[in-house]
């Protein structure tokens, strides 16, 4: 039987759905670390080069993240650009966490990213400085770039939507033919664009060549000579629009009523197939202004030719948003969380016997605790008794009942969106992708069995 | 052709047989998108195996038997790997997607950072010898006989034994799933569990067995890879073939004869453009069709050429081919109707 607790004014710290989940995350990163640790510690048991000592440095440098650079002013370039690498990794993030929200699976984030990138460095490249202002062709080019990831992004939404085609099998297609149409674009242009005067043959020019470049607002100055420009405060602002679109407009509310039942959505009068495109083109849209404003920095290698390998950024996004429980503040945290334990690890190298894969390891780690997040809310939330049964806490009220009803006509290829239509009370409708319903919304449902006890009744 | 087609069969059994891992976890109704992770994980252990194991001279001068033991190494390593997925989504109900991108993420990094403490290198590769007939004699070549007519050729010249044993492994598991009662058990689990546990099976067993199987597919397909196409180089990535054979399964609707189709289409399709690379290394070799295509290709110019003499296209088209294919078919694609969601006792 599933129960949920009531929202209600007098809850314990605990009980309210936001700090569960910002807890359930900080358990979730602990767990990681202490994983990490365990891995080195192991590593240095059974290896006679490498002292046990080392193990709990090598933690520490990790941990310590760009502090682990040594001096005050090569911690400070550290930041910056720390901050700087984050901003691509918080706006994929946030194309991954929204495409979620709507129970969407985006692994396509890296072939938005590089069409994103594509278009960016063609029309900054393309356009002949002094024909007019740079912030001219700066903003030409972003805008470029952003809709060509928007048009990229749509490609799966509309496979969704239309032929029902799971949209990770589109994204993973779309991710090759774009490596591959990027490649091919700059391959066939290389004259104009490949770096050539600096001799690297293997990336395209820096738009600082053509004088186009973020303005840097004295960050890069600030931050002693790192490559950190104004383009970490867009993000933010763009993280903040984007909660505020997910929580207090009606289209974010279909976004992600879309996200829980397609089914329900439709019934209530929501256009869904429109929906899902949407939010995979807006998806789409984001990562690749995360590319266009890495390209734009002006100090950037881009490697062209791709075709064999995807932008890693691209994947990074997942456990970003992951981490964040797809909030779109959270994902802003996440990101620089990552860069944070990716600093450190790169001093790894350097200072002990470890390398700079160990913080890939703790995130890891920390993804595969995020899986049971919701056993951990349910662990914290359970502690106040006051728990009762109580309908599907989103949709009630607002759909009825026979609108969950799944329709024969459509083949379903994720059948689980809909639920069993002999059920008493309605069960949470929760897409396969979706890792953890919104925290304000929701409150979880406690579990009616121990896990150990599940075992027992099945012969 | 016969180069075209010998090197389809190579790219295809990698495909064929992770794609068949990932329809057992997926008929058992566990979604596995870990599959490009396992094989990562897999091929690690086949090549450490390998490379620990020739420290021993018998296996340097048996080097076949040296292949095996690693092929079914990296089978029981992927198995143990899934294990983890197994658990997060069987025992836990963690939701199956994060727990499979988790270890996605956690393969390439266990792997090279291992690699780099132990080498100190970025990838770990397998040593390659030539024998003087021009196999190579430590992990590959079972065959090498070129004086055989060429349809014979294709499958029993300059091939690896995993080919061979895949594909028999492919046949058996395709029986057993669905000429045997553990078999028919283990596909009920993933229609409806519910229903499954009502007449006594223990879906909790039966999905664990689809997983591991799953595991061990990978595990085998992983090294197999890393061992024929790939050249022997295990470096923490398999060139998103796992999430390929994902796409191929779909393709193949989640049924053996499907996937054994698509993975050989995907593999043609994807060799067109080795072939292509190819003739522009040994441009004289006039007995290749492409080749001729090619040469009158050159009657036409200007953006026929740009397209058509152009390594990107061909890589292009496999992955176009299945997603124009995947729209078309899409309305007789029928998925395991309980994947993906956690097995509720008390559900009905």
């Amino acid at each position: 039987m599933k129960t949920t607790t009531v929202k209600s004014n007098d809850k314990s710290f605990f009980q309210k759905p936001a700090v569960q989940s910002v807890v359930a995350s900080l358990i979730c990163i602990l767990g990681g670390l202490l994983v990490g640790f365990l891995v080195l510690l192991f590593m240095a048991i059974f290896s006679d080069d490498i002292s046990v000592g080392e193990a709990f440095s090598g933690i520490f440098i990790v941990l310590s993240g760009p502090i682990a650079a040594g001096n005050p002013k090569d911690i400070l370039f550290s930041c910056g650009n720390m901050l700087f690498t984050a901003t691509p990794l918080i706006m994929t993030g946030l194309a991954i966490a929204l495409a979620f929200k709507t129970g969407l699976f985006n692994i396509g984030a890296p072939g938005q990213y590089l069409m994103g990138a594509m278009g960016s460095l063609v029309v900054s490249l393309s356009i002949p400085q002094g024909s007019m202002p740079s912030w001219l062709i700066w903003t030409l080019a972003f805008l470029t770039g952003t809709v060509l990831g928007v048009l990229w992004g749509a490609i799966p939404g509309f496979f969704k939507a239309k032929f029902n085609v799971n949209e990770v099998i589109v994204c993973i297609l779309t991710n090759w033919i774009a490596a591959n149409v990027v490649s091919w674009v700059f391959y066939a242009n290389q004259q104009n664009f490949v770096n050539f005067a600096e001799t690297k043959t293997n990336f395209i020019k820096k738009t600082s060549a053509n004088g186009v470049s973020t303005w840097t607002m004295g960050l890069d100055k600030l931050f002693g000579g790192s490559y950190l420009d104004v383009s970490i405060i867009l993000v933010t602002l763009i993280a903040v629009m984007l909660y505020i679109m997910l929580n207090k407009t009606t289209f974010g509310y279909e976004l992600k009523a879309c996200g829980y039942n397609r089914n329900a959505s439709k019934y209530a009068g929501m256009n869904e197939k429109r929906n899902i495109i949407l939010s995979m083109a807006i998806a789409g849209g984001l990562a690749a202004a995360g590319a266009a404003l890495w390209c734009l920095n002006g100090q950037q290698d881009f490697k062209w030719n791709t075709y064999q390998q995807l932008p890693s950024v691209g994947f990074n996004g997942i456990p970003a948003a992951l981490l964040a429980s797809n909030n779109p503040i959270g994902v802003v945290f996440s990101a620089i969380f990552l860069r944070y334990i990716d600093t450190g690890g790169s001093y790894l190298n350097g200072k002990t016997s470890f390398n700079e894969y160990v913080p890939q390891l703790i995130v890891a780690v920390i993804i595969y605790f995020a899986g049971f997040s919701k056993l951990i809310k349910d662990f914290l939330g359970r502690k106040k008794k006051n728990a009762v049964p109580a309908p599907s806490p989103l949709l009630s009220g607002q759909v009825p009942a026979a609108a969950l009803k799944p329709t024969p006509v459509e083949p379903e290829t994720e059948p689980e969106v809909l639920p069993d239509p002999e059920k008493e009370d309605l069960p949470e409708p929760e897409p396969e992708d979706s890792p953890e319903p919104e925290p304000e919304d929701l409150q979880e449902p406690a579990p009616g069995v121990d896990p150990e006890k599940r075992e027992e009744g099945d012969e | 052709m016969v180069f075209l087609l010998q090197k389809t069969l190579i790219f295809a059994i990698p495909l064929l047989i992770v794609a068949l891992a990932g329809m057992f976890s997926e008929r058992s109704g566990i979604i596995n998108i870990a599959l490009d992770g396992i094989m990562i994980f897999g091929a690690f252990a086949g090549a450490m195996a390998a490379f620990f194991l020739r420290s021993n001279p018998y296996f340097v001068t048996h080097n076949q038997l040296l292949f095996l033991i690693c092929l079914a190494l990296a089978a029981v390593m992927g198995a143990l790997f899934s294990l983890l997925l197994s658990f997060s989504a069987i025992n836990l109900k963690a939701d199956q997607t994060i727990g499979g991108t988790a270890l996605n993420l956690l393969a390439p990094a266990i792997t090279l950072f291992i690699t780099k403490v132990l080498f100190n290198k970025d990838k770990l590769e397998m040593e390659t010898m030539i024998n003087q007939d021009g196999g190579r004699t430590d992990f590959g070549y079972a065959i090498l006989n070129e004086d055989i007519n060429p349809a014979a050729q294709i499958l029993f010249d300059k091939t690896y034994i995993s080919t061979f044993i895949a594909i028999i492994v492919f046949v058996l598991l395709s029986f057993w799933i669905y000429k045997t009662k553990t078999g028919l058990r283990l596909r009920s689990c993933g229609e409806h569990p519910q229903a499954a546990a009502s007449v006594g099976i223990n879906v909790q067993r039966m999905r664990y067995l689809g997983v591991t199987i799953s595991g061990a597919l990978a595990g085998f397909g992983g090294y197999a890879f890393v061992a024929t196409v790939a050249n022997g180089t295990a470096e923490g990535t398999v060139a998103g073939m796992g999430f390929l054979a994902l796409a191929i399964m779909i393709f193949g609707n989640w049924k053996p004869l499907g996937i054994a189709l698509g993975s050989l289409l995907f593999g043609f399709l994807k060799c067109l453009a080795v072939t292509y690379e190819r003739s522009l290394i040994e441009p004289l070799e006039s007995t290749s069709w492409m080749q001729k295509i090619l040469q009158n290709s050159q009657a036409f110019s200007g953006f026929y050429n740009a397209v058509f003499k152009n390594m990107y296209f061909y890589n292009l088209i496999p992955f176009v081919t299945v997603l124009i294919v995947l729209a078309f078919t899409s309305k007789k694609s029928r998925a395991p109707k309980a994947e993906g969601i956690p097995y509720d006792k008390g559900a009905r």
